[in-house]
């Protein structure tokens, strides 16, 4: 944080604590309270460059040095680990702004940053989940124009994206959404839960922790707060189902998380494990070494 | 395992930046170019960055070059970064570009104008052949300019104001608009439709290659748009802002700033008759190219103002506005570098149920 800079030129200074500015993060405060009062709806704000390209998770990076505060304990995934590069990199800009201290559990985490992934354990009231969104708008792909899907969300008219799910139930007999599949929030806005893959669907709803998803190409915020209704679209007939595995983690050996797919050599050899790296750590502590 | 070669990232950055370190410095027997050289040597480069990362320091936007190995869009990016953690003290008065000590000014409208035309340092008439001589370190003798001994009156009016005070040209915005708070787009967000302030801000720190290409697609075929330069001029001016516990304007230096000014034939409506219109166009530095883009984009975007049906992208403000950024779609694009293992493992699962049920299908009907 305090880095010594050339005192010739008088320019260079220390970065404020958790690098943005009291004002910027005073201000995306604001859009988060907003966000949290009106779940689900999208709120504008003023997204400010960051150090990290837009599109890698400066939407989630100023929505987390806006809430963040000397005695949290931060988490950082990407698909569910953290020891991907870009979990690694930003909790490595957090340690270095903020001088946080950062751990690599769910349960420790104060709040927890993230790209696609919601934790395999459950989240406890006084947890943040900070998601990082590169396409807040859930209707964008049915309608380019922001300034109509402001309408839409608006008149809460989204029959459009019924036909879409229908369309493709009448297609390929299925759904064909695997990832950002839609959700109804509170009961009223269509919000994108990000790019998570729909298993992590269910976990969105009810759940005691707060919720962000930060947008910063897109300068939109929204949020779930704690125990609010989230629910996936579907119809009676064709209810909302996530993914199943007829394989289980070859690491810990569970079968009720997501499993990311190992390609193990050019002859076809795969495995699977946990795409959540601290769970599937966490349940190998917890069973005795055969 | 094949599963540990895509996890640790921690060794796996560091190596990379250090990597990067290595590249950037490239061969230790060549001596490293300082940032002074840079600035001097490469100030058309420094202009861009300073225009496109919104951060007038000559200084630092030869050091964002330095460090990303002349990479303009990654130079942009970090003055960018560093610009978000500065603290705003002050908007300053509108420019007064009539009152610009002049180094290039250029009008296509009138042969003859007041003050003369200047054609400055320009590339517009050199031959693009390469200079070898610039092979070895050029002899520094005779590189001095002929340059007039008295520098142009400030306060030199435009090109056009003959036509002006006809009325076939359209009005600049009276005062009273330009009292009023401008846009931030650094501390808002994009709000639809955009004012011409937003527009204008959005254009400035627009990538010079996307509006440019914006404003070739409005000349060549798709828009309607046969624009004149009405002036082009480079040069110093003066920023002026109004401190709250003085009340009074105080000058806290001069900028240099590329201008343009297009003027576009409107055949009139049945309320309003015939006139040119204008496209405006402001950038740091020399950026004349950009200047000039900027200009024709604006004039495309204010089709509505004039009943003009908007046919073409150009002309289409959201379209426009949303994709200028170079920083936010360059951030986009390269994100796709990043891992996307659970998505695609979703479809990969979709995929081979929606194959395997197919299969059953086909299975049933050939038993049926």
């Amino acid at each position: 944080m305090t880095e010594s800079r050339d005192s010739v030129t008088g320019r260079r200074q220390a970065y404020n604590f958790a690098y943005l500015d009291e004002q910027s993060k005073r201000m995306i405060r604001r859009c988060i309270l907003k966000a949290i009062a009106v779940p689900g709806l999208q709120v504008p704000f003023g997204s400010r460059e960051m150090p990290l390209a837009y599109g890698w998770g400066t939407g989630g990076i100023q929505v987390t040095a806006s809430v963040i505060g000397p005695d949290d304990t931060l988490k950082v995934i990407d698909q569910g680990a953290d020891d991907a590069t870009n979990a690694v990199s930003i909790r490595r800009f957090f340690k270095r702004v903020a001088g946080v201290a950062t751990t690599e559990q769910t349960g420790a985490a104060t709040i927890i940053q993230t790209r696609h992934r919601v934790p395999e354990t459950s989240l406890k009231e006084g947890q943040i989940l900070v998601y990082q969104v590169p396409s807040p708008e859930a209707l964008r792909r049915l309608e380019p124009r922001e300034s109509e899907t402001r309408k839409m969300h608006a008149y809460a008219e989204y029959g459009l994206m019924s036909v879409q799910l229908y369309e493709d139930i009448a297609r390929f007999g299925h759904i064909a959404t695997t990832n950002s599949y839609p959700v109804m929030t509170n009961r009223r806005h269509l919000m994108s839960p990000s790019p998570i893959p729909k298993f992590d669907n269910p976990k969105i709803s009810n759940s005691p922790a707060i919720q962000l998803y930060g947008a910063g190409r897109e300068k939109r915020i929204y949020a779930v707060p704690p125990y609010t209704d989230v629910r996936s679209l579907d119809f009676k007939d064709h209810p909302f189902r996530v993914q199943r595995w007829t394989q289980s983690c070859s690491i810990c050996g569970a079968t009720e998380s997501y499993l990311d797919e190992i390609v193990m050599d050019d002859k076809g050899q795969r495995m699977f494990v946990c795409s959540d790296t601290d769970y599937c750590a966490s349940r190998q502590h917890e069973r005795p070494a055969s | 395992m094949a599963y540990v070669a895509v996890k640790g990232g921690e060794q796996a950055i560091e190596a990379s930046h250090r990597l990067i370190a290595e590249d950037r410095r490239g061969d230790p027997s060549v001596p490293e170019l300082t940032v002074r050289q840079i600035s001097e040597q490469f100030g058309l480069a420094v202009d861009r960055v300073m225009c496109e990362g919104s951060v007038y320091d000559r200084e630092l936007a030869a050091l964002a070059l330095k460090q990303a190995q002349g990479d303009a869009v990654e130079a942009i990016f970090l003055l960018r970064a560093y610009r978000t953690t500065l603290a705003r003290f002050a908007v300053s008065n509108p420019l007064d570009t009539a009152q610009m000590a002049i180094e290039r000014r250029i009008s296509a409208t009138f042969k003859d104008i007041p003050a003369g035309q200047v054609l400055g340092s320009t590339y517009e008439y050199t031959h693009r052949l390469l200079d070898f001589d610039l092979l070895d370190n050029a002899d520094d003798a005779g590189l001095k300019a002929n340059v007039a001994a008295q520098p142009l009156d400030r306060d030199v009016p435009r090109a056009f104001d003959s036509i002006s005070e006809e009325g076939l040209i359209e009005a600049e915005l009276p005062e009273p608009e330009l009292s009023s708070p401008v846009f931030d787009l650094t501390r808002e967000p994009q709000s639809l439709p955009a004012g011409r302030d937003q527009r204008l801000q959005n254009l400035a720190r627009g990538d010079e290659g996307f509006v440019v290409g914006l404003a070739y697609s409005a000349l060549r075929g798709y828009g309607a748009a046969h624009p004149y330069v009405g002036e082009t001029r480079v040069g110093e001016v003066t920023v002026e802002i109004v401190p709250e516990e003085l009340g009074f304007a105080v000058s806290i230096g001069d900028i240099m700033v590329t201008e343009c000014q297009m003027l576009d034939l409107f055949g009139g409506s049945e309320d309003e008759p015939a006139r040119f219109t204008r496209g405006y166009g402001l950038s740091f530095g020399k950026s004349e190219r950009k200047a000039m883009g900027m200009a024709i984009v604006d004039r495309a975007l204010r089709c509505r103002e004039y009943g003009e049906e908007a046919r073409y992208p150009v002309q289409h403000e959201e379209f426009v506005l949303t994709h200028t950024d170079n920083l936010e779609a360059g951030g986009f694009v390269s994100h796709l570098t990043l891992p996307h293992y659970v998505d695609f493992q979703g479809d990969l699962q979709f995929i081979r149920q929606l194959r395997e049920e197919q299969s059953g299908g086909r299975k049933k009907e050939a038993a049926e």
